[in-house]
């Protein structure tokens, strides 16, 4: 499952930001490597630099110092167009609050990031949306708006969305922060499934319950790597979802 | 990012905001439409001067008297000068090639009087080929001939408003002698009926005789008023004019340097003058409506702000996924452009149809151009491009970052 080609490399890496005369230093100098399979959590309070660390993993920002090779390449010396490529082409995101269209099919929406493909024909950009929407098992909710689907189904509706461009990590944003309890527990099981697969996901939460079902933990506090260990013990989702009292308590 | 994918990306997001998209494009559509059906009253009206000056005879020249004083020495009304002879009109007939027809002209006014009856009208003293010249026909009887103006015949052509005034209906004018300022008159022929002319004059109150008879029975004059004379066709009037002029500055020995002591005009002039005016009527509408073109493309750039505010979140999103900023700024740039085009083919239509219902309802000429709707289309084109280009840069410079935390 898991392999010894390195997906993240980031060595050293600082990010400053300037507010007005002072220098806030949110990232001082991380380090890490995710090999090909793994299934990563990020965890830190706020504060602790991991929407940063987040916004540089996902080249939406670039670092101060050090280095990040995604996949290989070096994001630090790539224009604004050269990371928005990549983006399209590497990485997969799952937000918090979904970001899915409004008014829009969930066929559509997770065909999105395929517009932004210019070598996929409109006959491939439906088969891959079909098959990633299959993958999540909302195959028969193609047309649905996306009010007039669940939180939970929106959330797999995004991870679709998230995996139809074939990236090489899934990079997850506190998805579970606005499901409740039972949803969370889905979603978790259906991210480990596609983990199963093979598939590399980084997940960044502050919930610790949550980072129990990934393979490895990396803790943030005060833009400082203070842990970051392999997880010996990972729960199921699946068995935690079939161990939760099935009706609600009214 | 191939364009085809782009316009499909604009397109849907105008299929979400249906009601919007067309709130928008309804101000270029009424703008389009004003600019189209206000050209097309302009023009019509244009047209339709020309039609009628070219329907009093296209190549008709007239020759008035005018005063030759120097600047600063006593310049006498144009009527109550007496610089036009018959010689003149004699020699233009002989020695102008490209004069057809040509008549003297003098007139009088004064109260005509049939029995019982009486209306005030104005004589008009001409020579038979004035008939001609004025391209006018008679509807009855027949026109006088050249012996009568050798004799200075008391007969008479009379128009329609006076056989109207003069004559109880049903009655026949013509062999009926009417009385003009005291002087008798045999009414020979009654002239076709002509309407309003495009200054609103009434062209059939009138009465023609020979002028020999208004010169010595009526205005007990010697000189005449004005030549009226016919170009051989419309395209020599021009070179018919300078003719008239030689020919009249040589009878009246005017030294080179000296002024013309007389004026010749051409229809043609009269219709440019006419034209011009109605031009600026054109133009002032157009402009008015180009204005509400304006507006309206105020109208999307005010909405595509609005929507690059609104959909922030949607920008972000598309960035982290994988847009380039010239995505997004294409993007927001061939929605405004589609709005615009497509309010631009609406506004095409409303503003067609609403010139032919102003001409069915109002019966006012109008006359849609093909290079106002050309126009009008390119100007709202641009408008599009030009209105929507500001708010797709905003868009596409936004920070995905920023832009995804927006709320």
């Amino acid at each position: 499952m898991e392999n010894d080609k390195k997906i993240l490399e980031i060595q050293e890496l600082k990010r400053e930001f300037r507010m007005g005369t002072e220098t806030v230093r949110a990232l001082k100098g991380v380090s890490f490597e995710v090999m090909a399979g793994e299934f990563v959590t990020i965890m830190g309070s706020s504060g602790s630099g991991k929407t940063t660390l987040l916004n540089i993993l996902g080249c939406l920002d670039k670092p101060t110092a050090g280095t990040y090779l995604l996949d290989g390449v070096d994001i630090s010396r790539l224009s604004r167009d050269e990371l928005a490529r990549l983006r399209n082409r590497k990485i997969g995101f799952v937000f918090q609050s979904y970001n899915l269209l409004a008014r829009t099919s969930a066929l559509e929406n997770v065909e999105l990031p395929l517009f932004y493909n210019p070598s996929l024909t409109a006959t491939d950009r439906k088969e891959k949306a079909v098959k990633a929407l299959e993958a999540v098992k909302l195959a028969e909710r193609l047309d649905h708006l996306p009010n007039q689907l669940s939180g939970g189904q929106q959330q797999r509706v995004a991870i679709a969305r998230a995996l139809v461009n074939e990236p090489v990590m899934i990079l997850a944003d506190e998805a579970t922060g606005n499901l409740d309890t039972r949803t969370s527990y889905e979603i978790m099981a259906l991210l480990q499934e596609l983990h199963q697969a093979g598939k590399t996901i980084v997940f960044v939460t502050h919930e610790p319950d949550i980072a129990a079902f990934s393979s490895r933990t990396i803790m943030l506090r005060d833009g400082r790597v203070i842990r970051d260990q392999r997880n010996e013990n990972i729960r199921s989702a699946r068995q935690m979802l079939s161990e939760l009292p099935v009706a609600d308590d009214y | 990012m191939n364009f085809f994918n782009l316009i499909r990306i604009a397109l849907r997001a105008l299929q979400r905001n249906k009601l919007r998209a067309f709130l928008t494009m309804l101000g270029i559509i009424i703008g389009v439409g004003a600019v189209i059906a206000m050209v097309a009253i302009g023009q019509g009206s244009k047209q339709s001067i020309q039609d009628q000056l070219s329907s009093m005879g296209s190549n008709m020249i007239t020759i008035r008297p005018y005063s030759n004083e120097p600047m600063g020495g006593a310049r006498l009304n144009a009527s109550s000068l007496q610089t036009l002879k018959l010689e003149d009109v004699t020699a233009i007939a002989q020695k102008a090639q490209y004069i057809s027809a040509v008549s003297p002209q003098v007139s009088g006014s004064g109260q005509a009087i049939n029995g019982a009856l009486n209306w005030p009208t104005s004589v008009q003293g001409v020579s038979p080929a004035y008939l001609d010249i004025r391209d006018w026909s008679l509807k009855d009887g027949i026109p006088f001939s050249e012996s009568d103006v050798k004799a200075a015949a008391k007969v008479c052509l009379i128009g329609q408003t006076v056989v109207e005034n003069l004559f109880s209906s049903g009655e026949s004018p013509v062999g009926k002698t009417i009385r003009f300022n005291k002087i008798p008159f045999k009414v020979i022929g009654v002239l076709e009926e002509k309407g309003e002319n495009a200054f609103g004059q009434d062209q059939d109150d009138i009465i023609l005789a020979p002028y020999t008879t208004v010169q010595k029975r009526i205005l007990a004059i010697t000189y005449i008023q004005n030549i009226f004379a016919s170009a051989i066709d419309e395209s020599s009037s021009e070179l018919a004019t300078g003719e008239v002029t030689q020919v009249l500055r040589a009878t009246h020995k005017l030294k080179t340097g000296q002024e013309d002591d007389f004026m010749v005009r051409t229809q043609a002039e009269l219709i440019n003058t006419f034209s011009s005016t109605s031009q600026l009527l054109t133009i002032l509408l157009a402009a008015i409506a180009g204005i509400s073109l304006i507006v309206g493309g105020i109208g999307i750039m005010n909405i595509m702000y609005v929507s690059v505010t609104e959909r922030t979140k949607e920008i972000g999103l598309r960035m982290s996924i994988g847009a380039r900023g010239v995505d997004i700024l294409l993007q927001f740039l061939i929605e405004a452009i589609l709005i615009s085009i497509t309010g631009g083919l609406i506004g095409i239509a409303l503003g067609i149809t609403a010139s032919r219902l102003i001409t069915v309802f109002l019966s006012w000429p109008t006359l849609v151009s093909e290079s106002s709707i050309v126009l009008s289309f390119l100007v709202c084109t641009i408008t599009g491009v030009f209105f929507g280009y500001y708010p797709a840069v905003k868009a596409s410079r936004l920070d995905p970052i920023e832009a995804l935390r927006y709320e």
